[in-house]
């Protein structure tokens, strides 16, 4: 690809891009969300038009303007969410629209099942052909999209991000199909912002920044903090400042507790463990090891069956969500979709859920302050030179009707700011705390009114952290909270969490990413199978002890 | 002095604000009212296609249509009158629906309602009309909002779906009153119906001679009292929550189940007080059957209005001007009165049904349907 140029209204997302994949090669494609990857694939595979630049496959120039053109020409893509036809088998899915037909019309079934598994034999890429898509868990998903590429004759492959939505072993199970495909002489285009990825699978790494091409190097040449900061553009830390914690407490202590998923099987046995105040407690295991569970249950919206949980002494097994919020508790949840954010309230808005019924966000309907009210009142009887007399049952009548209308509205008189109910949103005191927010977390954001939607996944993050760390938290629970995104952002969400720690805040790291847990925590708790199978010291551990626990085995 | 030009300027400056406010919204809500205008258009357009067809002079029934709904004092009050109830019913719909929750027993609460604030207004000869009036539609909001909690709890606690449940209670409803007005609360004659309420609980009747009263007051006040709910309160925003995204609102920290039950009570209620206003304003009294489905009218009108309390003022308007000028049309054109009907049901199929199709379709977890 040749001076790619591509703008959408308002950034320039290719600008003038020389990409050169020799034959033969797995080339990683490198640069942070934005950066114009995607954008610059999305080219190659006819789904945008370049406004500038050509194209040269097999040193013949092409012009790809459809993604079945760039099939002719052998390019395939495996898109970071999958067309799948949920509903249909594996081989039904592979074959669809190029399905080798009986009598003109029907389905050869027979012929169908031997050509795709000659397919899979050939590229060593195994699946159960028969079995319905939706059955089948991500990473066999991922495969039968490859399958479906190589189907449909593509020599060269455009993966995008296919590691963000893998467990470690899948990404493993991934690594070692690409290196197969790269045996029977395809071409992979790799696409990712993972460095170690990138630098583990790639034999050339294509840096990009801000829709330039910072530089194409030989993977073996160079070294993950030298593609950091051509990716980012400055140093990266991958260490942290840990202060020396004194005077821990514990903060949450959880006791045999056990929960069932949403199938009703169960999720969570006899967990037990604790998290003291200046430490982060990693919790290891490959995903869907009962995390989502515990995450659930710690933060009240999920039942738990047996067992207690203690948050600040405070036994909270049976406490509402919002009841632990009050505690102390933060909950950064893994899936900001489902449980972070609310995509269609605004910045504002979803600052101030959780704190949305307490003050100062949370006030009385009429003003609170009786003696405002009251001064206002005599200043207007002073003004209009009214006797003392009448001044006196002004008094009484106000603060007696003041009286009788909170206690209608509110129930309790005296504190109605903190009463739940038919309360006043004071939007002033929102706004100013969310500029705050803003501001200090950095959140790029046009105004705080702008719908979480439309900002970028980085930022969402940066919302909820906002949101859950500036509650004054004793205690947060942290779930995948760096999934999904960019090096730079990656970088300050785990400078936020040892500040937190560093600051006494007890932390509970739930991660599928080793590095992470590895990096961060102070003691790592091993889950596997609804269970804490171990907790150590990670200067008393290893990775190939903690991968051996997290795939069931035993440690010495 | 000083202190009163001061709290003027204080005043002034809230005013002030309030109406840049008012203006910056307005502004911002035109283009979003765009696909309504169209589809109304469209309505009167497949409307003018189909009198022509069957042998009518389109420009002659609109004619009869508008000058019978606005024409004359009399058609004003008449198109008002048919608002009101309206606009109570679809601020009803609206409120559980921010809720997310898909109240269409309006008809049965605006019912009941009705029925409990013509006991009130039956009973107590001799209240000053100052407290007779507020009892009975406090008690017209009760009965509506008792009518909204009870499929709002079967929902909460065993997960009851309200749209089967409120439907359900509608025909209860409409029963249980039919019942109470043709044996025990019957007056005497032939007609089924309570005897007229008390003078005194009667709300003013703004103009005459048509029947239009001072309900439709309470409607404009509810309107802003909605909104106002629903941007500036908790308990809206909880509401609101809970009906873009129950895990965020739950993680949160807000109870689903309370937010729940208080939407759909409170959604009750307020169609409860249309139900009042018509039997203190309008009727008087309670009259077997008397609503002529103003409850299923509020969820279209909800629709049109696009589900904004404005929006709902200016659709009950229009909904109100098809009922009354539909009247007129007849009387003077020969123009079948379904005409008017017709008109209502395309402006609903124009603009209501895709919204209503797209959000079952959201709610059914058929997504794929979309994708």
């Amino acid at each position: 690809m040749r001076s790619i140029t591509k703008t959408f209204p308002g950034v320039v997302a290719n600008d003038k891009i020389d990409f050169v994949v020799e034959k033969g090669e797995i080339h990683g494609l490198l640069g942070e969300n934005g950066a114009g990857k995607t954008v610059l694939m999305n080219i190659l595979y006819g789904l945008y038009k370049p406004d500038d630049g050509k194209i040269v496959v097999d040193g013949k120039e092409v012009d790809i303007d459809s993604p079945r053109a760039a099939l002719d020409l052998g390019i395939g893509m495996v898109h970071q969410h999958f067309m799948v036809v949920p509903s249909l088998t594996v081989m039904e899915n592979i074959v669809l629209g190029r399905e080798p037909k009986k009598n003109g019309i029907l389905l050869d079934t027979e012929k169908a099942l031997r050509d795709v598994k000659d397919f899979c034999d050939r590229y060593r890429l195994e699946v159960d052909l028969k079995a319905p898509m939706l059955s089948l868990p991500v990473g066999v998903q991922q495969r039968v999209e490859i399958l479906k590429a190589l189907y449909r004759g593509a020599n060269i492959l455009i993966l995008d991000e296919p590691t963000s939505v893998l467990t470690p072993q899948e990404v493993q199970e991934l690594f070692k199909a690409v290196q197969a495909l790269k045996q029977q002489g395809k071409t992979v285009v790799f696409i990712s912002h993972k460095l170690r990825e990138v630098l583990a699978i790639c034999d050339r790494i294509t840096v990009l920044r801000r829709g330039r091409v910072v530089e194409t190097v030989e993977a073996a040449e160079t070294s993950l903090s030298e593609l950091a900061r051509m990716m980012v553009g400055r140093e990266i830390h991958f260490m942290f400042d840990k202060k020396q914690p004194e005077n821990q407490r514990v903060v949450l202590k959880v006791e045999n507790v056990e929960a069932v998923d949403d199938r009703g099987l169960p999720a969570l046995k006899d967990i037990g463990f604790d998290v003291r105040s200046s430490e982060i407690l990693g919790i290891a295991g490959v995903e869907g090891n009962g995390q989502t569970e515990l995450v659930e249950a710690l933060a009240g919206v999920r039942k738990v069956t047996a067992g207690r949980i203690l948050l600040n002494d405070n036994d909270v097994t049976k406490a509402s969500s919002g009841k632990r919020i009050q505690l102390g508790a933060s909950t950064v949840p893994e899936d900001r979709h489902k449980r972070g954010l609310i995509m269609d309230f605004s910045v504002m808005e979803n600052i101030i859920l959780g704190s949305h019924d307490q003050p100062p966000f949370a006030k009385g309907l009429i003003r609170t302050n009786i003696k405002e009210v009251l001064s206002d009142a005599e200043k207007l009887m002073d003004s209009l030179h009214l006797g003392s007399r009448v001044r006196i049952n002004i008094r009484e009548v106000l603060s007696g009707a003041k009286m009788l209308v909170a206690s209608l509205i509110l129930g309790s008189r005296g504190k109605p700011t903190s009463a739940k109910g038919f309360v006043r949103l004071d939007i002033k005191q929102a706004s100013d705390y969310a500029r705050r927010l803003i501001e200090e977390f950095s959140i790029k954001t046009p105004d705080k009114d702008t719908p979480a939607q439309h900002l970028s996944g980085g930022t969402q993050q940066r919302v909820v952290l906002a949101r859950e760390f500036s509650r004054n938290p004793k205690l947060i629970i942290a779930s995948q909270p760096t999934r999904g995104l960019d090096i730079g952002a990656t970088e300050y969400v785990r400078g936020k969490l040892v500040e937190m720690r560093n600051h006494g805040c007890a932390v509970l790291l739930i991660s599928a990413d080793l590095d992470e847990i590895w990096v961060l925590s102070d003691r790592i708790a091993v889950i596997y199978e609804g269970r804490i199978v171990a907790v150590k010291d990670p200067k008393k551990t290893n990775e190939s002890e903690l991968g051996l626990l997290m795939a069931g085995g035993k440690s010495d | 002095m000083a202190n009163l030009t001061e709290l003027k300027r204080k005043v002034s400056l809230k005013v002030g604000g309030l109406l840049r406010r008012l203006l910056r919204e307005l502004k911002a809500s035109v283009p979003k009212a765009v696909p309504q205008i169209i589809a109304i258009l469209l309505a009167f357009v497949v409307g003018a296609i189909t009198l022509l067809l069957t042998g009518y002079s389109p420009l002659e029934a609109y004619g009869a249509m508008l000058t019978g709904a606005f024409g004359d004092t009399f058609g004003i009050g008449q198109t008002f009158t048919q608002a009101t109830p309206i606009i109570f019913t679809a601020l009803a719909f609206l409120f559980a629906y921010k809720c997310g929750l898909f109240n269409i027993g309006a008809e049965g609460q605006f019912l009941i309602g009705a029925f409990t604030a013509a006991l009130v207004g039956i009973s107590f000869g001799g209240l000053p009309f100052f407290i007779h009036i507020p009892l009975a539609l406090i008690a017209g909001a009760l009965g509506g909002a008792a009518w909204g909690f009870i499929p709002a709890v079967l929902k909460a606690q065993r997960g009851a779906h309200e749209v089967i449940t409120t439907m359900m209670l509608s025909y209860v409803a409409l029963y249980l009153t039919s019942y109470m007005v043709n044996y025990p609360f019957k007056a005497p004659g032939m007609v089924a119906q309570t005897v007229l309420i008390f003078p005194s609980a009667e709300l003013p009747r703004i103009l005459q001679p048509t029947q239009l009263s001072a309900s439709i007051f309470l409607a404009v006040l509810l309107a802003v009292l909605t909104q106002y709910t629903l941007c500036r309160t908790t308990i809206g925003y909880e509401v609101r929550a809970i009906g873009l995204n129950p895990s965020a609102a739950e993680s949160g920290g807000i109870s689903i189940k309370k937010g729940m039950i208080m939407a759909l009570t409170i959604s009750g209620a307020i169609a409860g007080l249309g139900g009042a206003g018509e039997v203190l304003g309008t009727h008087r009294r309670f009259i077997e059957s008397f609503s002529p489905g103003y409850g299923w009218d509020g969820l279209a009108v909800a629709l049109v209005g696009g589900l904004h309390p404005v929006g709902i003022l200016l659709a009950s308007v229009l909904f109100g001007a098809l009922r009354s000028g539909g009247m007129t049309m007849t009387r003077v054109t020969h123009v079948p009165y379904d005409i008017g009907s017709i008109l209502q049901a395309l402006v609903i199929l124009f603009v209501a049904a895709p919204m209503l199709i797209r959000y079952l379709l959201k709610r059914g977890g058929i997504k794929w349907w979309n994708s």
